[in-house]
């Protein structure tokens, strides 16, 4: 496939990653993490270990983290199964990276619902910015990825950078938020429409009015 | 008819207020909930059959009946699991989101109960993986009941031990799928299995295992509390309740809000959403119910009644009543074409007419939507639809056939013009 990942060199990987181990702070969480499913059956763990793996070689190589083949091999073993069980997981789910990305993933949705309310403004913005689809910008800041459906519709277009979702967007809202992390500041996150909180409509909500000023108990109305 | 605030479930819906145990104590979740388990399990299973819930996934099954299907008498070495689809990947769909990041309470409690009622042992919620920041909501909050005493041994002082866990997906719309997600939760790549057995006689590690959707789960705790008979009194016949809207697209203010089944489609945007963009005769057609249904022209959804039956008669469906609307400027064959290319990613690969379906569809809507085509290829493409539907184990090739089949039943001549003004192949042959 054109748009498959250029897995890196073997023998370089090795070299970098051949001695990964979990930090103590993820040995703690990986503990944690297994122990959430019966006995015998800590296999079921593999998905969210190997999101803790990538997220710890993004801590060390201060981007969103990727799965380096030693790193998957790791994993397996963490869980006493074959490596290429552990393989197979990682490349049928699309959040594991496996190449490395650059220190901002850009994940542009551009799903129908956010095709209709302009998900191509947001991606010229990208790419104009000097970002190409699924690739990494020379100053390995961004990471450029157009994704499927991200569930946020009612609040398309969005993107979602690393961790974080940023939603009501247009082309000029998504260079702030770009520019913002090029110079190293966390832009607000979630709606970037002044007039959004979160999902209600666009102004103030039509329902439960009573609830943007209080916690209101809506029982003593039954 | 109107739905009033005091009878919509989800009042935090727009999280103004927080999320904790707290506050949602405060707004009436984790209420004596032992009083409500001490009905027994059989009678909480009556209660929801009589309140007509459907499941809010999708498909709209009975949610009581379904878990009338679990065994009475669970063996010790075969426990029941509840697991609680949290995967929304649907296009259009983000109603669970909203439970899970601003009323997770609701879902916990309900997990409860209903892990109870169907004599399980354990729920795990499995939320997709881009919910990074609801995932931790929810982690959070999972710890927090636990820590109140609501969830562990003797959960809420009930007598009865239960544990709720969330895992988290990574990206594989598949797993929405319910044997899908037992797969993905089992640690092996997400695709569906084979039915029988279902899961309810063998799903998760082998057990018997019942799959619910976010939202079905988290409106059984006010359902008990007000009674089948309040929640019925919602909707039409065999269409009951209050239900989660999300309306995106070419309307005016786009929003999720709970309303009333069987509301009708220009009630509902006229009430919450502003209005069509550019008015109702800029207004060209609606997916209603997420990407996996037909899209339904404009003179037929406007006053059509949202639920499962109404939408059905238009040939569509409710699906999560995720409505996505389109105005007069929209290319609405590129619109569905963007859909026949998420199916193609999402594809799982294990069935032929899918994985090779999906992309083969696909690329055929480009085509389409450019107009580099001969008239003829639009029967071939309903053709092929119509192979691909109905032959794969799961319903991820229905769901990329139908909204194709939609595209072609209702905006034929829009097709035929495109290639016709693109010099047809066909009338330059002739």
């Amino acid at each position: 496939m054109a748009d498959a990942p250029q897995i890196p060199d073997e023998a370089e990987t090795r070299a970098r990653w051949g001695a990964f181990a979990w930090t103590k702070e993820n040995a703690e969480k990986a503990k944690a993490i297994i122990a959430r499913y019966p006995t015998g059956r800590q296999r079921s763990a593999v998905m969210p270990l190997l999101d803790l793996a990538q997220r710890q070689v993004g801590a060390e190589t201060e981007t969103q983290g990727w799965l380096p083949v030693p790193v998957i091999e790791f994993v397996a073993a963490e869980l006493d199964m074959p490596f290429m069980r552990a393989y197979e997981v990682a490349t049928f789910y699309t959040m594991y990276n496996l190449a490395p990305v650059g220190r901002y993933h850009v994940q542009v949705c551009g799903t129908t619902p956010c095709l209709l309310r302009g998900s191509d403004d947001v991606m010229a913005a990208c790419k104009n910015r000097g970002m190409t689809k699924g690739k990494t910008t020379p100053d390995g800041l961004f990471t450029l990825t157009e994704v499927e459906c991200m569930g946020t519709c009612a609040n398309a277009p969005m993107v979602q950078i690393n961790d974080d979702n940023y939603e009501d967007l247009d082309y000029d809202s998504m260079v702030r938020i770009l520019d913002d992390l090029a110079a190293g500041k966390q832009p607000k996150t979630g709606p970037q429409n002044p007039k959004r909180h979160t999902s209600e409509p666009e102004g103030g909500p039509t329902t439960l009015k009573e609830m943007v000023k209080a916690n209101h108990d809506y029982r003593k109305e039954w | 008819m109107s739905l009033a605030d005091k009878d919509r479930i989800f009042t935090n819906l727009y999280g103004f207020q927080p999320w904790n145990l707290k506050s949602a104590q405060a707004r009436g979740d984790w209420d004596k909930t032992k009083d409500l388990m001490s009905r027994g399990q059989d009678a909480i299973i009556e209660e929801i059959k009589a309140s007509g819930l459907r499941g809010r996934g999708g498909a709209g099954f009975p949610t009581g009946l379904k878990w009338s299907f679990m065994p009475k008498e669970p063996r010790a070495d075969r426990p029941s699991f509840l697991v609680i689809n949290a995967d929304e990947s649907e296009p259009g769909s983000c109603k669970d989101r909203e439970i899970i990041r601003h009323d997770p309470h609701k879902l916990i409690e309900g997990a409860l109960i209903a892990g109870y009622a169907m004599r399980a042992r354990a729920a795990y919620i499995y939320i997709r993986g881009e919910f990074i920041r609801e995932a931790e909501t929810l982690f959070a909050a999972v710890q927090e009941a636990y820590d109140a005493g609501l969830l562990g041994k003797n959960a809420a002082k009930s007598g009865y031990d239960f544990d709720v866990f969330v895992h988290r997906g990574a990206g594989a719309y598949i797993c929405g799928e319910e044997t899908a997600m037992i797969e993905s939760l089992e640690g092996k790549k997400g695709q569906p299995r084979l039915k029988p057995p279902f899961p309810a006689g063998a799903g998760l590690y082998g057990c018997p295992t019942t799959v619910n959707n976010v939202e079905s789960i988290a409106v059984v705790p006010t359902i008990l509390r007000r009674g089948a008979v309040w929640f019925s009194s919602f909707g039409r016949e065999n269409n009951k309740g209050t239900k989660l809207f999300q309306i995106s697209g070419h309307v005016e203010r786009p929003c999720v809000v709970e309303e009333e089944m069987g509301i009708t489609f220009r009630e509902l945007i006229e009430k919450h959403c502003g209005g069509i963009r550019g008015g109702w005769d800029n207004l060209l057609a609606v997916i209603p119910g997420g990407s996996s249904v037909p899209l339904v022209p404009a003179a037929e959804i406007m006053d059509a009644p949202m639920d499962f039956d109404g939408l059905k008669a238009l040939g569509s469906g409710l699906g999560t009543a995720a409505a996505i609307v389109m105005d007069k400027s929209t290319d609405v064959v590129q619109a569905i074409s963007r859909i026949s290319y998420f199916y193609k990613h999402e594809s799982c690969g294990q069935c032929t007419p899918c994985r090779e379906g999906t992309g083969w569809m696909w690329r055929v809507m480009e085509r389409l939507r450019t107009g580099d085509a001969d008239i003829s290829e639009i029967d071939t493409l309903y053709d092929v639809t119509k192979q691909v539907e109905g032959h794969t184990i799961c319903a991820l090739g229905d769901a990329a056939a139908w909204p194709i089949q939609g595209l072609i039943r209702h905006f034929r001549p829009e097709i035929e013009r495109r290639i016709r003004e693109n010099g047809g192949a066909l009338e330059a042959a002739e």
